[in-house]
């Protein structure tokens, strides 16, 4: 049994300790918001956070997480109460297919958790590592802009605010 | 509104003669109503749009509009519950392109219901309409104009009931909210109305409309209904299922087509944790493991103990062109207009080439498959649920009534990719393992090198340039495989022929047109005195190629609109001038003229290194116009192309969701900007090498355009013209164009790509 | 020895400024004041040619002597415009911004005569006089023909000229007193251009030539002396840059199975190779120029540097950096690691794109954690739209400690070697130097 700490509550899991935390969420703890696209750290659909930092879920064994804080995009808030950066990306109607998204949310949450005004360059580098095949990129940026913009105007520290406990 | 994102197909269509009573007319007891049936009908080989059930039952042409034509019975689109709620059933499924809200949009508009008081079903061999498959543009035209016209036509019948009921006439009573109003302030529910009432009616060919000026929902940007769950992790699509005592599976795939699977020492992975069981048939490998990543691992196990025979030799890439161009072609003049000898002062001639490109969804294709009792369910991503489930019904040799295929939301897929194949992978490992429920997902390695590929074309444009600047003569050819292999039968689906006794790929065929495949687009919409379009279809498929997005049009759009600079910069005329000379749709030209305004076409000021580029076309001659302008900086040392912005305008006819069309739009702007500027297949011997997002790069955020603009033309009242694929090509050749203008330099073969841009403009 | 008329000289290379350091503050000791020029000090003024009198070939084949001898990449800063500088090469003492070498008159070379270029290039002199910091290596370049710095020069004035001023360099007295690099000159520069060895094929002289002369490949592949000079008793035993390892080439190659020149040809083209492993870090850059180089060159580099590690040579001392074998729980617990983190692409049974078998790693077998310890934490990805090897970065999921655990395993099963010595500080250390370096380029 492994304790992993996934959106701020502790989890009692069964898993053999190499298993990579993506399929310890979808399978153990029953989270969608991860997704598998690629198993290879290329695409980024199955970014979570992890003490603040994005991370591929897809490579990350959970054997490496005990004591660690893992934050999902279902920790972020919910689709009728959703957080800063998930009301943006509604918002801007930011997804086609939407297979990407959870995994922009998080790698978004993620850069403006470390820097709340990014430039538009630092958008864009810090989301280069997640792919989007339906071409929403532009939607995307715009959201992380109206989400930093959120935050300036209602003062709000993204790593406190709208934490949902799952699980 | 947004159409799918999808290509089209023809051909091989489903079951259509099936007669299958799903829900029977239940009337009395709870008051529900609307029950709906398919009724017998001929078994029609359509061939047109996207395959569905469009073409009379009959057989002879039928006035009502969209896929009313197949299935005109209003209860297969409409049904409202007891307690006034309301459903709408559509046969073409969300692929990520919005269309559950659209149709929302246009069935509440036109019941006069509240939005929170509707939803909708989507394909279901079971529930929903044969709508073939949902690609080419085709949801918003066919399923879209079928509920417009459903659903008024369902309200005016709601309202007769209260008018009967309550000896008032007709033209006195408003629907609104749900219920039929009368002057003195009666109403009555929808829900109370139905009840007991036998609404099993067939279409009439003309509805009465809501007027567009009072629209409610038709028309306004409503929020996608599927976004909240996608950003906060509802389950939202296939890959997201789970059901009591699922399983997991994964297969081995050949290491290249057509390799045969020697020997296999399965006992090692048998042994490993989880693993409840391994599949073999013929060369079809798998496992099941009670765990996803048990799955895995089992499956590594596998291939590490599987020897294969090499599949037959691919053609070496460097001499893909020649290669096709060798084989043996069907040649058809799909186009030959004749005028005058028209005398030509200057000929212009030029070869273009697109390389094999793939979908390569982000998410691998996935499938739940359950075998309960002797009924097969499958969820699916797929296109076409009632095509996948004659495919399935063949493959398992279950005749079709036992086999279920629900279309369950899945990544995006841009075309015919592996959807289908999972489905019937899921298929043959659920009837392995009866009465548990399996679900499979393809592994990242496997959708790259194993989904049907959007095929390698070749075209050449001639045409010569009259004394007053005009064209006199267009010539087009353009060699292409077949744009769909679209399953019909199991040879079509990727285990079909792997199998001990294996399944038969489908004979290649044509798409014809007016929509066409190869040739989709490859006649111009412009007005030449004199032109010709020759399309050589090339039946032998060296690599398994499908649909993909735009189908030929991505191809001949690039090419024709390349060739129009070209032609213009013959006569040395500007672009857009040049394009309207030869135009004479009105709307065409009105699209034309928005682009080029909102760019500010005609104060442009040139910057050293940057250029402008523009295009336009009517996806398929039938869908919806579309022109761009764009601004491009070429780095002259690396080669990379950076966009400005864009500028584009869009008229698909009624916007029923501009938000949705804008989103559409942009989405296939850089989508193709992906295509043209990155992305070809590479092979080599009998293997495909484009593995994976390392050795098949494609569009990241550092290479997306500065700004996307998009003008959706206002067109209210008028039919809705499909835009899911408009964007596609149009985007290549203005890519293109503005990169001669910044460089000089003409290119003719795709992708645009860094190192073949810096091979071009030299030092 | 692996080329009789190498120099006794060094560039001052960008993590061998740490050592520098000491020969900086001689110098300044002894003879520089601030200002302080080089002999001959303003250039001749000579009217820069005009782009338009270039000859094409010329251009051409600078711009394949540039490609070699890798100058876009530290001439070019992040997002910014090719060979327009700015790109800040972190020391330990303070930053050292690369110059604008595009042809603008003000913030560029667009002054420069061929003259001016070829005293920069030979001796290191600025057209004003000043001294350039080593940093640049014109001790390799003054091995290069001055045909061969002309065509360079062709190349780089027909670029667009680009004004962009670079940051100003941030460093203390007396390192800041350009006049002490000329001490430094002193003792490491010399004249003459390389000249071909007799008695080895042509091939091989031109891949010596371009090597040298050029693509300055010791300069990062040798090991430093206390004054940061290459060492000249021990060419090509491993040296350090970017905070990487760039691994022997000579004899004392940690690699588990000898470099054919095929091999390194292939490793060259394509930024990895299936039986070593993949370029990374500054090697990557230098890969990714090459692919503007033409076949026959790269692979006369590939057979002079392949012949390095089959003639007798020094053998570096260890590094002291390994330690005893891992203890079994460590070691078990880097093997859960590794079957969750690395086997998918290293051990499915289908590599590919770079994902190498990890027995015939040279970053696992060699004597310091350094390239493994920057891999697993950042990564390797090819540049945007481009094909290339791949491995994401595991920075931000594993701790430092737990790197040390992944390494200890992978040193035992796939080396058979002792584990490193402190490799959860080898992990800080890089963390730290990142930092730093990110601080420079947000300026």
């Amino acid at each position: 049994m492994i304790t992993l700490n996934v959106n701020g509550r502790d989890h009692q899991v069964d898993a053999d300790p190499a298993t990579p935390l993506l399929y310890v969420l979808r399978d153990e703890l029953q989270l969608n918001g991860a997704k598998y696209g690629c198993g290879m750290g290329q695409c980024g659909a199955c970014t979570v956070m992890v003490d603040g930092a994005a991370v591929f879920s897809c490579l990350t064994p959970v054997s490496l997480l005990p004591g660690r804080r893992i934050k999902t995009v279902e920790g972020l808030g919910s689709a009728e109460k959703p957080g800063v950066v998930q009301r943006a990306f509604i918002e801007e109607q930011a997804a086609q297919c939407g297979y990407c998204i959870a995994g922009m949310v998080m790698r978004a949450q993620a850069l403006l958790e470390q820097n709340p005004s990014p430039t538009p360059t630092q958008v864009r580098d810090a989301m280069s590592p997640n792919l989007c095949r339906c071409g929403t990129h532009m939607r995307i940026l715009r959201a992380v802009d109206r989400a930093a913009d959120a935050i300036k105007s209602a003062g709000v520290d993204l790593k406190e605010a709208g934490n949902v406990r799952t699980g | 509104m947004s159409a799918p994102v999808e290509d089209i197909d023809g051909a091989k269509t489903a079951d259509a003669g099936l007669a299958v009573t799903r829900r029977q007319f239940i009337a009395g007891g709870g008051a529900l109503v609307l029950s709906f049936s398919l009724a017998a009908r001929a078994l029609a080989q359509d061939k047109s749009e996207s395959g569905g059930d469009t073409k009379p039952a009959d057989g002879k042409a039928s006035a009502l509009p969209g896929s009313l034509k197949k299935t005109p019975e209003l209860d297969a689109w409409i049904r409202i519950d007891a307690n006034g709620a309301a459903t709408v059933f559509t046969g073409k499924a969300e692929l990520g392109q919005g269309i559950r809200t659209a149709l929302l949009q246009v069935a509440a508009e036109q019941l006069c219901v509240d939005w929170n008081r509707i939803g909708i079903v989507t394909a279901d061999t079971e529930r929903t309409a044969n709508e073939g498959y949902t690609a080419g543009s085709h949801s918003m035209q066919d399923s879209g104009t079928a509920i417009l016209h459903a659903a008024a036509q369902v309200r005016e019948l709601l309202v007769g009931l209260a008018a009967t009921q309550w000896n008032l006439p007709a033209a006195q009573l408003v629907a609104q909210h749900g219920e039929v109003r009368a002057p003195d302030g009666k109403r009555i529910g929808y829900g109370a109305l139905v009840s007991g009432q036998n609404l099993h009616v067939s279409a009439a060919p003309t509805s009465r409309l809501i007027d567009p000026k009072t629209h409610a929902y038709m028309g306004k940007p409503v929020p996608r209904v599927d976004i909240p769950a996608k950003v906060s992790g509802g389950a939202a699509y296939v890959q997201d299922m789970r059901l009591p005592g699922m399983v997991h599976g994964r297969v081995l795939r050949p290491p290249s087509r057509g390799a045969q699977l020697v020997s296999l020492d399965s006992a090692p992975a048998s042994r490993l944790p989880g693993v409840l069981k391994v599949v073999r048939d013929g060369s079809f490998v798998a496992v099941i493991a009670a765990k996803e990543f048990q799955a895995i691992v089992a499956v590594d196990a596998l291939r590490r103990a599987a020897k294969w025979t090499d599949g037959p030799a691919l053609p070496a890439q460097q001499n893909i062109y020649a290669t096709l161009r060798a084989l043996p072609s069907e040649d058809e003049t799909i186009s030959d207009i004749r005028n005058d000898g028209g005398t030509g002062v200057r000929t212009v001639n030029a070869t273009y080439h697109r390389p094999y490109q793939m979908h390569s969804s982000i998410g691998p294709s996935c499938a739940v498959a359950w075998l309960q009792g002797d009924k097969m369910t499958v969820w699916s991503h797929g296109q076409g649920a009632f095509p996948l489930r004659k495919a399935i019904s063949d493959l398992l040799q279950f005749p079709p009534e036992r086999v279920h295929v629900i279309h369950t939301e899945g990544s995006g897929c841009y075309g015919h990719n592996a959807a289908d194949d999972a489905g019937g992978d899921a298929a043959l490992l659920a009837r392995a393992l009866p009465g548990r429920p399996v679900r499979v997902q393809w592994m990242r390695v496997d959708e790259h090198t194993s989904e049907p590929y959007g095929p390698a074309m070749i075209s050449q444009a001639r045409a010569t340039l009259a004394a007053d600047g005009s064209v006199a003569e267009w010539q087009y050819e353009v060699w292409s495989n077949t744009h769909s292999t679209r399953p019909g039968s199991a040879g079509d689906l990727a285990a079909g022929p792997t199998l001990a006794t294996p399944f038969t790929p489908s004979k290649p065929q044509k798409i014809p047109q007016p929509e066409g495949g190869g040739d989709r687009n490859s006649v111009p919409l412009y007005k030449f005195r004199n032109s010709k379009v020759v399309h050589h279809f090339i039946p032998a498929m060296p690599l398994r190629v499908s649909a993909m997005r735009g189908l030929g049009a991505y191809m001949n759009i690039f090419s024709l609109e390349s060739f129009m600079d070209e032609m213009a910069t013959a006569a040395g005329a500007d672009p857009v001038e040049f394009r309207l000379r030869h135009m004479e749709d009105k709307r065409a030209r009105e699209v034309i003229q928005a682009a080029a305004a909102r760019f500010g076409w005609s104060a442009y000021q040139q910057a050293r290194g940057r250029g402008r580029g523009f295009a336009f076309a009517r996806y398929k001659n039938l869908g919806a116009y579309l022109a761009l302008a764009m601004e491009v900086e070429v780095d002259h040392e690396s080669g990379r192309i950076r966009v400005l912005r864009v500028n584009a305008a869009v008229d698909s006819g009624e916007a029923v969701n501009p938000d949705g069309i804008r989103n559409q739009v942009e989405g296939g702007v850089v989508q193709s900007l992906s295509w043209t500027m990155f992305e070809a297949v590479r092979f080599a011997g009998t293997r495909i090498l484009s593995r994976d997002w390392s050795s098949y790069p494609i569009l990241r955020f550092g290479d997306a355009p500065g700004r996307i603009d998009i003008q959706v033309m206002e067109r209210p009242g008028q039919p809705f013209l499909g835009t899911g694929e408009a964007s596609q090509g149009p985007t290549a050749a203005c890519l293109a164009n503005a990169v001669a203008d910044a460089t000089g330099v003409r290119m003719r073969e795709l992708p645009l790509s860094p190192a073949r841009m810096k091979a071009a403009i030299g030092v | 020895m692996p080329f009789p008329l190498l120099s006794p000289r060094s560039k001052l290379g960008r993590a061998g400024l740490r050592t520098a350091a000491f020969a900086f503050g001689c110098a300044a000791l002894v003879a520089s004041v601030p200002g302080c020029a080089a002999p001959g000090a303003e250039g001749a003024h000579v009217t820069p040619v005009s782009p338009l009198s270039i000859d094409d070939a010329l251009v051409r084949k600078g711009a394949t002597l540039a490609a070699i001898g890798n100058c876009a990449s530290c001439h070019t800063a992040e997002h910014g415009k090719s060979y327009a500088g700015g790109r800040p090469l972190a020391t330990p003492f303070g930053t050292i911004y690369a110059t604008n070498i595009t042809p603008d008159p003000e913030t560029g070379i667009g002054r420069y005569s061929s003259a001016d270029f070829l005293r920069a290039m030979h001796e290191g002199i600025a057209r004003d006089g000043r001294h350039l910091y080593p940093v640049f290596p014109y001790d390799h370049f003054a091995l290069a023909t001055p045909a061969d710095v002309q065509a360079i020069y062709a190349f780089l004035m027909t670029r667009a000229p680009v004004q962009v001023q670079v940051p100003r360099n941030h460093l203390p007295f007396p390192v800041s007193v350009r006049g002490s690099v000329a001490l430094w000159n002193a003792l490491y520069l010399k004249d003459g251009v390389l000249q071909p060895v007799p008695g080895q094929s042509a091939q091989w002289n031109r891949g010596a030539y371009l090597a040298e002369a050029l693509a300055h490949c010791s300069a990062c592949h040798t090991p430093r002396n206390l004054l940061g000079a290459e060492k000249k008793a021990l060419p090509y035993a491993g040296g350090e840059a970017d905070g990487w390892h760039p691994p022997a080439l000579n004899r004392s190659s940690a690699a588990p199975t000898p470099w054919t020149s095929e091999q390194v040809y292939t490793y060259l083209r394509r930024g990895s190779e299936d039986a070593h492993g993949l370029a990374g870090g500054p090697m990557a850059e230098v890969v990714s120029n090459l692919s503007r180089v033409p076949d026959d060159d790269v692979r006369a580099i590939a057979v002079y540097i392949a012949s390095l590690s089959a003639q007798p040579a020094p053998i570096a001392k260890a590094r002291a950096a390994e330690g005893s074998s891992g203890d079994a729980q460590t070691v078990a617990r880097g093997q859960v690691i590794y079957a969750g983190a690395c086997a998918s692409c290293h051990d499915g049974g289908r590599r590919g794109n770079g994902a190498l078998d990890l027995s015939l790693s040279t970053a696992v077998a060699m004597p310091t954690p350094a390239n493994l310890v920057q891999i697993v934490r950042n990564g390797l990805t090819p540049a945007a739209g481009e094909r290339g090897a791949w491995m994401p970065a595991f920075g931000a999921a594993i701790t430092d400690a737990q790197l040390a655990d992944l390494a200890a395993y992978l040193r035992e099963h796939f080396a058979g070697k002792p584990a490193w010595k402190d490799v959860a500080g080898a992990a800080k250390k890089v963390r730290e130097e990142q930092a730093k370096l990110s601080q420079a380029s947000a300026r």
